[in-house]
């Protein structure tokens, strides 16, 4: 039952990303204007290392895992 | 304690697989040196980290790291029911990030070992920039395969598999915010608890008025995690971070963890504050102390799986130095950051102070977690 509703979610995520990236959505920030996301203070993993290791002190000290990290720290800023 | 540290970090490893991989371009070249240390409860634990991350040509990218950590444990499990203890765990992880067009595939290994406990997790994931850049879609999949032993038996193994599943979705919203969405699923299947550590229950033949076995928790584990962030530029250049975990799981854990985090440039420094709050209900099967031996099919009385309440206060600073280059280096950071964790158990006594059953304060947790690094980009 708990591994089947997960699996719904799952499937509905890829099926709204899967026809989202049918579809052609003009890009509303434009390259040019993402100079202030390419500011290192605008990293959302500025230095791995370090957020690895404090988010597994975390996870040591708490009964909870997972959904903390960042999803990939592309942002078309380079 | 050993046990569930020793999962905790195989879990952290595993976990890492998503933070590196950046669709569209490959990660900067760049190798960083950290020392950690955490000190609190009765435990310390320090160590180096040791990252190198190089390019090879302009579709591929490596990386390998180094870790450590000397633990020197004297916590509130094992003072009550055990022997301190010191012991080392070393991990090595090596990965492979593979750039296509805007799409990025990236795999990674990581082995850790001591004295007691081998982990070894592989991980794959593909993450696809869209829309213009917008966007990035990340999918990633990890496998886990532990074994477990006991140092004073060595016929004692007993396995672990875990695997895990991600979903991250980082997105543009305007010129100033950026946000990400992640969705992570972990299972657990094998022996899940820890070989030392012991359950309390009520003996009255003690004087004490209890006694102790071995916990026994269920052979299976499914986790669930969503998370949002959201970073907010300012107008005088500096930066706002929001940030919101809901976690639920097959053991009646539910979690909420919120943070909040303001960045700072001044001249060549970068400061950082942060508050961050967790919440938790616990675990089925814990319980301070059991009714009876033998009380309930499944037993267990780590603090972790308790209900309790922990916050963090964060304080970091980076200096950059090299700004303009120097020989083959294009600039180096040297960063210091401290991390005061406060957890209010609700539920888990401290059965140390000798006080008499019943009448034991809740155990409260204050660490102090330093950081110390050098980063250079090249």
């Amino acid at each position: 039952m708990y591994k089947a509703r997960i699996a719904r979610v799952l499937l509905t995520l890829l099926i709204v990303c899967g026809m989202s990236a049918c579809s052609s959505i003009e890009p509303w920030v434009k390259p040019y204007e993402r100079d202030r996301l390419a500011d290192p203070i605008m990293f959302l993993d500025a230095d791995p290392v370090s957020s690895a290791y404090i988010y597994h002190v975390y996870e040591a000290r708490e009964g909870a895992r997972g959904g903390e990290g960042t999803a990939g720290g592309g942002c078309g800023c380079n | 304690m050993k046990s569930i540290l020793k999962r905790i970090l195989a879990t952290a490893a595993l976990l890492g697989l998503g933070q590196a991989v950046h669709a569209g371009v490959l990660p900067d070249d760049r190798s960083d040196v950290l020392y950690h240390q955490y000190v609190g409860g009765g435990v310390e634990i320090d160590g180096p980290s040791i990252l190198v991350r190089k390019s090879i040509g302009k579709s591929v990218s490596v990386s390998a790291n180094y870790y450590v950590d000397m633990v020197s444990s004297a916590s509130i499990d094992v003072i009550t029911t055990a022997s301190p203890y010191t012991e080392e765990r070393t991990q090595y992880s090596l990965a492979a990030d593979y750039l296509r067009g805007n799409t990025t595939m990236s795999m990674g290994y990581t082995n850790s070992t001591e004295s007691d406990f081998d982990a070894n997790t592989y991980n794959l994931s593909i993450a696809q920039d869209m829309f213009g850049d917008l966007t990035t879609l990340t999918l990633s999949y990890a496998y886990g395969d532990d074994t477990v032993r006991r140092s004073d038996d060595p016929n004692f193994f007993r396995d672990n598999t875990r695997q895990h599943y991600g979903v991250g979705v980082t997105q543009i919203l305007t010129r100033n915010l950026i946000s990400a969405l992640n969705f992570e699923v972990i299972t657990d299947e094998g022996f899940l608890n820890n070989p030392y550590r012991s359950v309390r229950y009520l003996d009255p033949t003690n004087p004490i008025g209890y006694s102790f076995e071995a916990e026994l928790y269920p052979r299976t584990r499914t986790s669930t995690a969503v998370g949002v962030r959201a970073k907010y530029y300012l107008p005088y250049r500096a930066a706002l971070e929001a940030q919101y975990r809901f976690f639920t799981d097959t053991w009646d854990i539910e979690g909420h963890t919120a943070s909040i985090a303001y960045t700072h440039p001044w001249r060549d420094f970068i400061f950082t504050a942060k508050y961050r709050w967790h919440d938790q209900t616990g675990a089925h099967f814990f319980r301070d102390v059991f009714s009876r031996s033998e009380a309930t099919n499944f037993r267990g009385r780590d603090k972790e799986l308790s209900p309790l309440t922990s916050q963090t206060l964060k304080f970091s600073v980076a200096y950059e130095f090299f700004s303009n280059g120097m020989g083959f280096l294009d600039k180096g950071t040297v960063n210091f950051s401290y991390d005061h964790l406060m957890v209010d158990y609700n539920e888990f006594s401290d059965i140390s102070t000798g006080a008499v059953l019943g009448s034991e304060p809740l155990y409260h947790l204050d660490a102090n977690v330093f950081q110390l690094f050098v980063s250079f980009w090249y």
